[in-house]
């Protein structure tokens, strides 16, 4: 693996416009939709795979703009898009086996329909109706994290783990560009490295950290920061899903043949919102919009199938019907989640039983059963 | 079993630790150590000596300087099936891995709905006395005590530092352990064949009738001391060690005080906000009719630990305890 810095020095790079393919930038498939050579990272799917991740980015999309609507609707308290990342999340999604185990944010809706978690789960915790939810073992995926960049150092002890049990696995951290200015993104890094832990640190740079720009997070592009701590970065267009699938499907294998950690940066953008508290329109402008518009990676990925013939028309619109029935099935399933019974919030708070625990359950039930009607 | 565990021996709090730690490592393979120096040098005040060389670098594990990233990465190991005991060097460093103690260690479970468990111990001495530097001398028991997710227990002498760490270890939730660091050396005689008593269970320390003194940690010896000198005046003090700051363990505290009719609670940490704080609160609602006075509070003032020149006047002595005896014997 040899990690390209030509002509990335410092101020040039910092100030280099946002998406060109260059040499510090791996890319695979242009936004036109044709595929290039890189020395270092190469791919060779069939037909049907290329379809594959085609599908995957559309009805991911999908479930994201589901999401949306159903914050606009009233029926989540908060959603947090990921319209733009798709191919970030389903090229590093795609990449992982079984066995690896991913750790991510509050915003891997891709990379969870590709571990395959039922993505009515993702919904609870924006509803409010539980703060995660599902197992994290079921699938080897992680429950969601709020607080930015905590998840890189559950990550990394993850991967101790899985070093010390000798597994051939690897793990994946996701993390955004401004959780790069956090502590614990940096010890993840310096405990990482000095253990040599079979763990990926994939950063999707969305550009923005709410509205904060690059720009107030750092002076040096993000995947140079590996240098000093010891391991490998990339910078991968992230809009790409070919690339991102190459790189992370390769920075999992170095991890878990005992090559130790690599930092992949999957430069790309978050098209809408922070989240849909948030109201972009106030921090950037649509130029910037329109540029990364595109470079769209769904549209680009369809461009390549057309062009090689690798999908016709009715697999295209098989698609969009597959995507509708899978937003359909996510609406249903959403709006009859039952809200939890409020003596509920006594349970799992301990392993073992909890005097206080006991008795303020006792208490409070005591008191919510005196009115009528109660839960 | 080892010959360190198959016969009574004189043992200082911090051996005590030690032996209850290397029969942790030794009863399950699962068990880790972590923490800055605890490999070499076997901690700053030894609690660790001779365990990285007995059971290795993998599991007694030197780690980076920096707190989160030793609470973090103790997270992803327990997800992972191991049980880390990590060891923040001093109460004072701790604050660096609170948020991680606080807002993942302590919710995962609840935030899994059960499907997880967090069975990680946090080691932090704590306390003053020894004349250190800024940052060395801290009690921030309440600030964890406070946090539901968390059991939160604190040793006062050796034997219970033997048994309580293989009894934390041994817990499926996270348990922040408490240390009395002027108390490390002080010594006791332990059976490691005798029924342990359990963790989460204050304790009738001394026997009296006329008022009853709660403390915990470093004070329970000071209470101790106090009671001896109060008998030597004619009054009969009944000292509880609380042992356990989360779940709090008061109904010994409740029958002492139903017999005695006046309670001193006596800690190192300030009195604003404190552990006194939350026992007052109960035995004013539970013994309320048993009450010959106020409950009185012993602790520091609301003022940051002060330069160690001044932590004699600052922490809880033996002569501000009795001086709150006699206040409780004023009303």
């Amino acid at each position: 693996m040899v990690t390209s810095r030509k002509g990335a020095g410092g101020k040039t790079a910092a100030k280099k416009k946002a998406g060109a393919a260059g040499p510090d930038l791996v890319q695979l498939l242009t936004p036109e939709g044709d595929l290039v050579e890189h020395p270092d990272y190469s791919i060779d799917l069939t037909p049907e795979e290329y379809r594959g991740l085609y599908r995957d980015m559309v009805l991911v999309r999908r479930i994201d703009a589901e999401g949306t609507a159903l914050q606009r609707q009233g029926q989540l308290g908060l959603w947090a898009p990921l319209l733009g990342q798709e191919a970030a999340q389903v090229g590093s999604g795609r990449a992982q086996t079984a066995e690896d185990f991913a750790f991510p944010t509050y915003r891997e809706h891709g990379v969870a329909w590709c571990r395959d978690v039922d993505p009515v789960n993702l919904l609870g915790m924006f509803r409010g109706v539980n703060n995660g939810g599902w197992d994290p073992n079921e699938k080897n995926f992680a429950l969601y994290t709020i607080v930015i960049g905590s998840q890189t150092l559950h990550a990394t002890g993850y991967a101790m783990g899985m070093q010390r049990d000798g597994r051939e696995a690897a793990v994946i951290a996701y993390f955004g560009d401004g959780a790069s200015s956090q502590g614990d993104v940096n010890e993840a890094f310096v405990f990482a490295s000095v253990n040599n832990a079979p763990v990926v640190f994939f950063c999707q740079n969305n550009q923005w950290a709410i509205s904060e720009p690059n720009e107030r997070q750092f002076r040096v592009p993000l995947y140079q920061r590996a240098a000093g701590f010891g391991f490998p970065g990339v910078r991968v267009d992230g809009n790409d899903v070919l690339a991102c699938l190459a790189v992370t499907k390769a920075a999992l294998e170095r991890a878990r043949t005992g090559n130790g950690p690599m930092l992949v940066e999957a430069f790309t953008y978050r098209m809408g919102a922070h989240t849909t508290s948030d109201d972009p329109t106030r921090y950037r402008d649509s130029d910037e919009l329109e540029e990364w518009k595109a470079k769209d990676p769904i549209l680009r990925m369809r461009a390549f199938l057309e062009k090689n013939k690798y999908a016709d028309e009715a697999f295209f619109k098989d698609v969009d019907t597959e995507a509708d029935t899978v937003a359909a099935d996510i609406r249903e399933r959403c709006v009859s989640m039952p809200d939890p019974k409020p003596i509920s919030i006594f349970d799992h708070v301990y392993a073992e039983p909890h005097p206080l625990m006991d008795e303020e359950r006792a208490e409070y039930g005591a008191y919510w059963e005196s009115f009528e009607g109660a839960h | 079993m080892s010959d360190s565990t198959s016969k009574t021996q004189q043992i200082s709090l911090g051996k005590g630790l030690n032996l209850g730690l290397r029969r942790a490592l030794e009863d399950d393979p699962k068990v880790l150590l972590m923490g800055e120096d605890i490999g070499k040098l076997g901690g700053v005040f030894r609690v660790t000596d001779g365990l990285q060389k007995d059971f290795g670098d993998s599991r007694v594990i030197d780690t980076p300087l920096a707190e989160s990233g030793i609470v973090g990465t103790a997270v992803g190991l327990a997800l992972s099936g191991y049980r880390p005991v990590v060891e923040i060097q001093f109460d004072g460093f701790v604050y660096p891995a609170f948020d991680q103690i606080v807002t993942q260690v302590a919710k995962m479970r609840a935030r899994a709905l059960g499907k997880v468990s967090m069975p990680i111990v946090i080691r932090i001495p704590f306390g003053g006395g020894i004349g250190a530097v800024e940052h060395h001398s801290e009690s921030p028991e309440a600030y964890f005590a406070m946090t539901a997710g968390l059991r939160v227990v604190a040793a006062s002498n050796p034997v219970d530092a033997y048994w309580m760490i293989q009894q934390a270890i041994a817990s499926d939730d996270p348990v922040v352990f408490f240390e009395p660091k002027r108390r490390y050396w002080d010594k006791a005689e332990l059976d490691p064949t005798a029924t342990p008593y359990p963790l989460y269970a204050s304790r009738v320390v001394r026997e009296g009738t006329d008022a009853t003194l709660v403390a915990y940690g470093p004070m329970v010896k000071t209470c101790l001391e106090a009671a001896a000198a109060a008998a030597e005046e004619g009054r009969s003090l009944e000292v509880i060690d609380l042992r356990t700051l989360s779940p709090l363990d008061l109904e010994p505290v409740y029958a002492s005080v139903r017999k005695t009719g006046r309670l001193i609670t006596v800690h190192e940490a300030s009195v604003f906000m404190g552990m006194g704080a939350e026992v007052a609160a109960k035995v004013t609602e539970k013994c309320f009719y048993s009450l010959e006075a106020p409950v009185l509070r012993v602790g520091a003032p609301h003022t940051p630990y002060p330069p160690s020149r001044v932590e004699e006047e600052f922490l809880p002595d033996l002569d501000r305890v009795l001086d709150a005896v006699d206040r409780a014997f004023a009303y």
